[in-house]
C-alpha cells in the first residue's frame, strides 16, 4: 500500500479571463514536509495556493488533498476547508470579534464544539503562538506580528492536517516577521504539513524541507533547499535569486538602465 | 507702505467680524419685534396645545418613524442581499425595485398604500389601520435607500473577511450571518441613522391619510391648531419638538462617524 500523499495536484491550469496564470502544474506535498514555493510576483504562487483549497476554481486538472478530490464538483469543499487551515497576507481577523472569539468561533459554529471545550482550544492555540493575554483584545488593538499569531491560532483551532501559508509575513513591519516566523518554525518542528507562500528566503532555506520555485505560471524547478539556493540549475532560478538575495548588487545593465557615473557595477556582465 | 503677513491676516480678520456685526444690526433692526413675537412666539397658544403636543402628536410621529424604518429595514435587507446574489433574476427584481422607489414620491407611494389598493381591492385591508398603512406607505420607499445602503455596507467588507470565514468551513450562509453581516450593519449604523431622521420627517405626510385625533402626527396636530387658534406659534412650536428628535439623532450620526474613523 502506498502512503497518501497530502496534496496532489496535475495538470492544473487557471486562468482569469485571457491571462492564464497558472499553466500546468504538477506538484504533489507529502504528509509533515514543509514546501515554500518562491518565485517573483506574478509567477502564480498565491493562487496555486488558493486553488488548494479551492478560494480559486481551477480551470482544469484535478487536485487532492488527503484522497480527496477538491476539484469534484461533487466534493463537500466546507468538510475539506476545515482539514486545512489558511493564513493570509493580511491576516483576515474578523475584526468585530475578540481575540478569543477569533479563535472559537468556527469551532463552536462549524465544529459544533461546546463553549468551554473552545475556549480551552482557543487558550492552548493561544499559548503556542504567546498570546494567552491578549484573548480579549479586539483585533484593531494588535500589531501586525500579533494578528498574524491569532491567525495562525485561528486556523489551528479547526486541528488541520495541513497548513496553507500565503506570503504570512509579506504586510508585515520588518521587525515583526521573526516572531511570526518563530512560530512557523514551531510549528515544522512539530511535524505539520506545510504549503508556504513566501518571500522570506532565509527562513525557506533553513525551514523548507523542499523549495519549489514558480515563474510565469509553471514550477520551473524544485529541490532540497541547499540544492535550489546553493547551485540552482535554471537561468531563471538563477537571476531570481540574485535579484532577491543581493538587492544592492543588481546593476543598471541587467535591468536596460544606462545611468551616467556608476561604472564598474555591471561587471559580471560582458555586455557594456 | 508694506504690511507684515501677521497684520494683513489681523485686518482681514476684524474686518470679517465687523462686517457679520453690521448685516446683524441691519436684520435686527429692520424687523418689527413685536409683531413677531405676536405671530411666533404666544405663550398662551403654546401652553394650549400641552399636553396633547407630546402624549399624542409626538408619540404618533415616533411611532410611524419606528414603524416604517423597522418594516423598511427589513425590506432593505432582503433587496441588498437580492441585489448581491448570484442569481440573475433576484439581482434584477431587486434592482428595478430599487429604482421604482428611489423615483417616486414618497406622498405618491403613501395614496397608493393609503386608496389606491384599499380601492382595487375593497375586501381585504392593510392590518393595524393608519398605522399599517403608514408603515407599509412609507416603509416601501424607505426600503429602497436603505437597501442600497446596506449592499454598500456589506461590499465595504473586505473580501478576505469572507473567505477568511470559508478558509475555517464555514458555509456561504453561516459566513454571512457570522461574520459579513455584523460588520456591515457596524459600517452603515451612521448611514441608516440619517435615515431615521429622513422618515421623522417624512412622516408629515401622514396627514393625507385622514388621521383622527388619536393617529395625528406632529404637522397635522400644528396645522389644526393654526387654524382652531389663527395664530402660527403652533408652527413654531411643533418645528421645536422635531428638532427634539432630530437633532439628538444627528448628534448621534457624527458622534458614530468619528469612531469609526478612529478605529480605521
Amino acid at each position: 500500500m502506498t502512503t497518501m500523499s497530502t496534496i496532489e495536484i496535475s495538470g492544473l491550469h487557471k486562468s482569469f479571463g485571457t491571462l492564464e496564470v497558472l499553466r500546468g502544474i504538477d506538484l504533489a506535498v507529502e504528509p509533515g514536509e514543509v514546501v515554500c514555493v518562491i518565485g517573483p510576483s506574478g509567477s502564480g504562487k498565491s493562487t496555486l495556493l488558493r486553488c488548494v483549497n479551492l478560494l480559486e476554481e481551477p480551470t482544469s486538472g484535478t487536485i487532492r488533498v488527503a484522497g480527496v478530490e477538491v476539484t469534484d464538483p461533487d466534493c463537500d469543499i466546507d468538510a475539506v476547508r476545515r482539514g486545512i487551515g489558511m493564513v493570509f497576507q493580511q491576516f483576515n481577523l474578523f475584526g468585530h470579534l475578540t481575540v478569543r472569539e477569533n479563535v472559537t468561533i468556527a469551532q463552536r459554529r462549524v465544529l459544533k464544539r461546546n463553549r468551554a471545550e473552545a475556549a480551552r482550544v482557543a487558550t492552548e492555540n493561544l499559548a503556542r503562538v504567546g498570546l494567552t493575554d491578549k484573548a480579549d483584545a479586539y483585533p484593531a488593538q494588535l500589531s501586525g506580528g500579533q494578528q498574524q499569531r491569532v491567525a495562525i491560532a485561528r486556523a489551528l483551532s479547526m486541528d488541520p492536517q495541513l497548513m496553507l501559508f500565503d506570503e504570512p509575513t509579506s504586510a508585515l513591519d520588518p521587525e515583526l516577521v521573526g516572531e511570526v516566523l518563530a512560530v512557523m518554525r514551531g510549528l515544522a518542528a512539530e511535524g505539520m504539513t506545510m504549503l508556504v507562500v513566501t518571500h522570506e528566503m532565509a527562513f525557506a532555506r533553513e525551514v523548507a524541507s523542499r523549495v519549489v520555485f514558480m515563474d510565469a505560471g509553471v514550477i520551473v524547478e524544485q529541490g532540497p533547499p541547499a540544492r535550489v539556493f546553493g547551485e540552482p540549475r535554471e537561468d531563471r532560478t538563477r537571476e531570481f535569486l540574485h535579484r532577491v538575495l543581493e538587492p544592492t548588487r543588481v546593476s543598471e545593465t541587467e535591468i536596460g538602465a544606462h545611468l551616467p557615473g556608476n561604472r564598474g557595477s555591471g561587471t559580471d556582465d560582458p555586455d557594456p | 507702505m508694506k504690511l507684515s503677513r501677521r497684520r494683513r491676516q489681523r485686518i482681514a480678520r476684524i474686518g470679517g467680524y465687523v462686517v457679520f456685526a453690521l448685516v446683524l444690526l441691519a436684520v435686527a433692526g429692520s424687523a418689527d419685534w413685536g409683531r413677531l413675537s405676536e405671530a411666533f412666539f404666544r405663550l398662551d397658544v403654546a401652553g394650549s396645545m400641552f399636553p396633547e403636543a407630546i402624549t399624542i402628536a409626538l408619540r404618533n410621529t415616533v411611532a410611524y418613524t419606528l414603524l416604517a424604518f423597522v418594516f423598511g429595514l427589513s425590506v432593505g435587507l432582503v433587496l441588498a442581499l437580492m441585489r448581491l446574489s448570484s442569481i440573475g433574476p433576484y439581482r434584477w427584481l431587486a434592482t428595478a425595485y430599487i429604482e421604482l422607489f428611489r423615483g417616486l414620491p414618497a406622498l405618491l407611494v403613501l395614496f397608493m398604500v393609503g386608496y389606491g389598493v384599499p380601492l382595487a381591492f375593497p375586501d381585504r385591508e392593510i392590518p393595524g389601520g393608519v398605522y399599517g398603512s403608514v408603515t407599509v406607505g412609507l416603509g416601501l420607499t424607505a426600503a429602497a435607500y436603505m437597501a442600497e445602503t446596506i449592499r454598500a455596507g456589506i461590499q465595504a467588507v473586505p473580501r478576505g473577511q469572507l473567505e477568511a470565514a470559508r478558509t475555517l468551513g464555514m458555509s456561504h450562509t453561516r459566513a454571512m450571518i457570522s461574520i459579513v453581516l455584523p460588520q456591515a450593519f457596524r459600517i452603515v449604523i451612521p448611514p441608516l441613522t440619517n435615515e431615521i431622521i429622513l422618515l421623522t420627517k417624512d412622516t408629515s405626510l401622514v396627514y393625507v391619510l385622514g388621521v383622527t385625533s388619536t393617529t395625528i402626527e406632529l404637522t397635522k396636530f400644528a396645522g389644526d391648531s393654526l387654524n382652531t387658534r389663527v395664530n402660527p406659534t403652533p408652527l413654531v412650536v411643533a418645528g421645536l419638538l422635531y428638532l427634539v428628535v432630530t437633532l439628538p439623532l444627528s448628534q448621534l450620526v457624527r458622534g458614530l462617524e468619528r469612531r469609526a474613523a478612529r478605529e480605521r
